[in-house]
């Protein structure tokens, strides 16, 4: 026997052990493969930034057939309903106010006047800036839609110097669950692998059997990969069964490879679950490394992945700090695979990053643990 | 550094930012005894035995166990001895065969062996009806025995047992030094804390500690010859009020309850036999015995705890 040999038996033990503990202890058991799924369900339906109708007051001050023309192209569109017209600007205001309305469309007198005689027609539009979100995309639909009625009235005498039609890969109805099922799936997972594993360590240092543990000849790396063995099985299971619930409750295809999927999810989970083991050799009670594992993990994966938020929006430092983001990769990655089904070489970049994440944070967390007591 | 000592330690010193957990202690033990480290709660009994196990870095010190640097050497040292914390420490959750299955694992036993190994342990706990059950369910002195049983599963060069008999039923704690002396036989050094006094009696060497200073060592018998004074047991109806009035007599230089009876140390047995009996008659307190008994070990510890404060006041700058 070398002094610092690896032994499998050992590991083996280990993992047997781990094994023994999580299939004792049912609560924990029903938690770690129901958590993610509830979640996954909560939040999938939750967030989703799809804007199906806008409300619209309409003030039109013209009343003449082409004002009319044109206020009826806008609940023509399918994304607006008129919810009420006004009389005046303290109308408008009022509904605008009160939430009643997202939009307001002023139509001034001489519009059809104006019109017929060649000169340009002045409308005006008024959003409620209040939820920014909501009014950029109302008023990008009230310009389309204002764009189609100038169209249709020069179409007689000119012809468009561009015609811009657009298409829209990958996600052709750019419905977002498309794109935030498979994100959430990755945030989602971030936060468990290392909630699963920042437990393990602590609740034997609670118990007092570390003490017995490091009083043997373990080696700190046999511990370790004993202890994420059965997280490992746990968490491919979550994965898939989080897949699984993206694609027939979600209706979000699956266009890559499966293989490629478990490869993917493979490399994640040995990052993620280093990581909880990481955090539990620092905090030597559950609590604090349950606590812990929730902040180093799901707020970044949240925030700073490219789940909700494009990264490339972000100020240059935010940009830099995503780089240690775990979930960003995985996120990529599996939007990847859920909707463009490109070649793995496509994400090499997030792939290396992935196994540089889980060989760095694993190496730190050998690092830290010492087989003493104080 | 001669090899038939299992235990080298010179002047090992723990500290704990201002407080000092053991203070220069230096001992020996030699290969195939068992060793007795006796001290109340808080004496630095755990310390002194972690930091010979390799979980605590010495503040300052040195030595060898098994041959191998404290300092230095401490993950060979784990792979010669075997170590059983204060606390109970196998899992719960496991049953008492999973446990002595993971411990054969971690250490190493031949397959081979593994399974005479096992029933060897049943056997000597006495567990071998309950391996099915869990472990949380077992009465203490059986998780002692199993914890134990667990410890020794490969026959270990050096056993380090830290209060094994702490919160067990008397009976269990016999049967437990009773194991302890079989390991002795087959060759194993068992190095044992404790802070029952009596637990010395099983012991071929003791150390007795007292706030992280070693006060003595050595055999059972010597450390009780080594007290110059004698033992009286005071046999008396209302002992808290005769032991009040004999603190304040000038007539004994230490009592203490002792069970249902006091002792209190003496120069003379002889002489003060008589005046201790006078003195209490003379106060109503009558006591049916006065005897001059042998020291107990606790007896032993108190007197020497007293020698070492005086000496210590002494020695101390005023």
């Amino acid at each position: 026997m070398k002094p610092r040999s690896f032994s499998w038996i050992r590991l083996w033990a280990l993992v047997k052990k781990e094994f023994i503990h999580i299939v004792r202890d049912p609560r924990s058991l029903a938690m770690a493969f129901l958590m993610p799924l509830i979640l996954l369900f909560l939040f999938g339906y939750a967030i989703t930034m799809d804007i199906k109708t806008l409300k619209l007051a309409v003030y039109d001050q013209d009343k003449s057939a082409a004002s009319r023309h044109y206020a009826e192209g806008f609940p023509a569109s399918g994304y607006f309903s008129v919810v009420a017209t006004a009389e005046n600007y303290a109308g408008v205001r009022a509904l605008l106010d009160e939430g009643r309305a997202h939009l307001a469309l002023v139509i001034p007198p001489h519009f059809a006047r104006d019109l017929e005689q060649g000169r340009s027609a002045r409308v005006q539009v008024l959003a409620d800036g209040s939820d920014a979100n909501t009014a950029t995309i109302a008023l990008g639909y009230a310009e389309a839609v204002t764009g189609r009625f100038s169209a249709a009235q020069q179409d007689s005498k000119v012809e468009l110097a561009v015609d811009n039609r657009l298409r829209v890969w990958y996600n052709p109805e750019l419905k977002s669950r498309l794109f935030i099922i498979p994100g959430l799936i990755a945030v989602i997972m971030t936060a468990i692998t290392a909630l699963l594993t920042s437990l393990t360590v602590s609740r034997e240092w609670e118990s007092g059997t570390m003490e017995q543990l490091i009083a043997t000849p373990v080696r700190p790396i046999e511990l370790f990969l004993g202890k994420m063995a059965p997280y490992f099985v746990i968490g491919v299971l979550d994965v898939l069964f989080s897949v699984a619930m993206g694609v027939w409750v979600f209706d979000v295809p699956l266009r890559g490879s499966f293989l490629f999927l478990l490869g993917v999810t493979a490399m994640f989970l040995v990052g993620g679950l280093s990581l909880g083991i990481m955090v539990s050799t620092i905090a030597k009670s559950q609590l604090v490394a349950s606590q812990l594992a929730m902040v180093v993990t799901f707020l970044p994966a949240f925030l700073l992945s490219g789940f909700l938020y494009s990264i490339d929006n972000m100020p240059r430092f935010l940009q830099a700090v995503t780089h240690v983001v775990q979930a960003r990769y995985f996120v990529e990655v599996l939007k990847n695979i859920f909707l463009k089904a490109s070649p793995p070489a496509f994400v090499a970049g997030d792939l290396v990053f992935l196994g540089l994440f889980a060989v760095a944070v694993f190496a730190v967390a050998l690092g830290k643990f010492r087989k003493r007591l104080a | 550094m001669s090899t038939d000592h299992a235990v080298e330690v010179r002047d090992l010193t723990r500290r704990f930012g201002d407080f000092v957990a053991v203070d220069r202690v230096s001992l020996n033990v030699e290969t195939g005894q068992v060793f007795g480290f006796l001290g109340p709660n808080g004496a630095g009994k755990s310390t002194t035995i972690r930091m010979l196990c390799g979980l605590l870095l010495p503040s300052s010190g040195a030595g060898r166990v098994a041959g191998f640097e404290i300092m230095t050497e401490s993950e060979t040292i784990k792979r010669h001895i075997r170590y059983m914390s204060q606390k109970f420490s196998l899992y719960d959750d496991l049953s008492v065969e999973e446990n002595i299955d993971f411990f054969a694992g971690i250490y190493n036993v031949p397959r081979a062996r593994r399974r005479e190994r096992k029933d060897w342990v049943l056997d000597m706990a006495g567990l071998a009806d309950k391996r099915d059950s869990l472990t949380r369910s077992l009465a203490g002195g059986w998780k002692q025995r199993l914890a134990l049983g667990c410890a020794v599963l490969h026959e270990p060069p050096i056993l380090f047992l830290d209060e094994p008999t702490s919160g067990v039923d008397p009976l269990s704690r016999r049967q437990f030094w009773d194991l302890i002396a079989q390991m002795a036989q087959r060759g194993t050094t068992v190095f044992v804390t404790t802070h029952y006094m009596e637990e010395a009696e099983y012991c071929d060497e003791l150390a007795l500690i007292s706030r992280g200073r070693m006060i003595a060592r050595g055999k059972p018998a010597e450390l009780k010859n080594a007290i110059p004074e004698d033992i009286l047991e005071i046999r008396v109806e209302r002992q808290s009020e005769a032991l009040e009035q004999l603190e304040d007599s000038g007539l004994v230089k230490e009592v203490a309850l002792f069970g249902d009876t006091l002792h209190a140390v003496v120069e003379d047995a002889e002489a003060a036999s008589a005046a201790v009996g006078d003195f209490l008659a003379g106060r109503g307190l009558a006591a049916t015995a006065v005897t001059r008994v042998r020291p107990s070990m606790e007896d032993v510890f108190v007197s020497l705890v007293e020698l070492e404060d005086r000496r210590s006041r002494e020695g101390a700058p005023a």
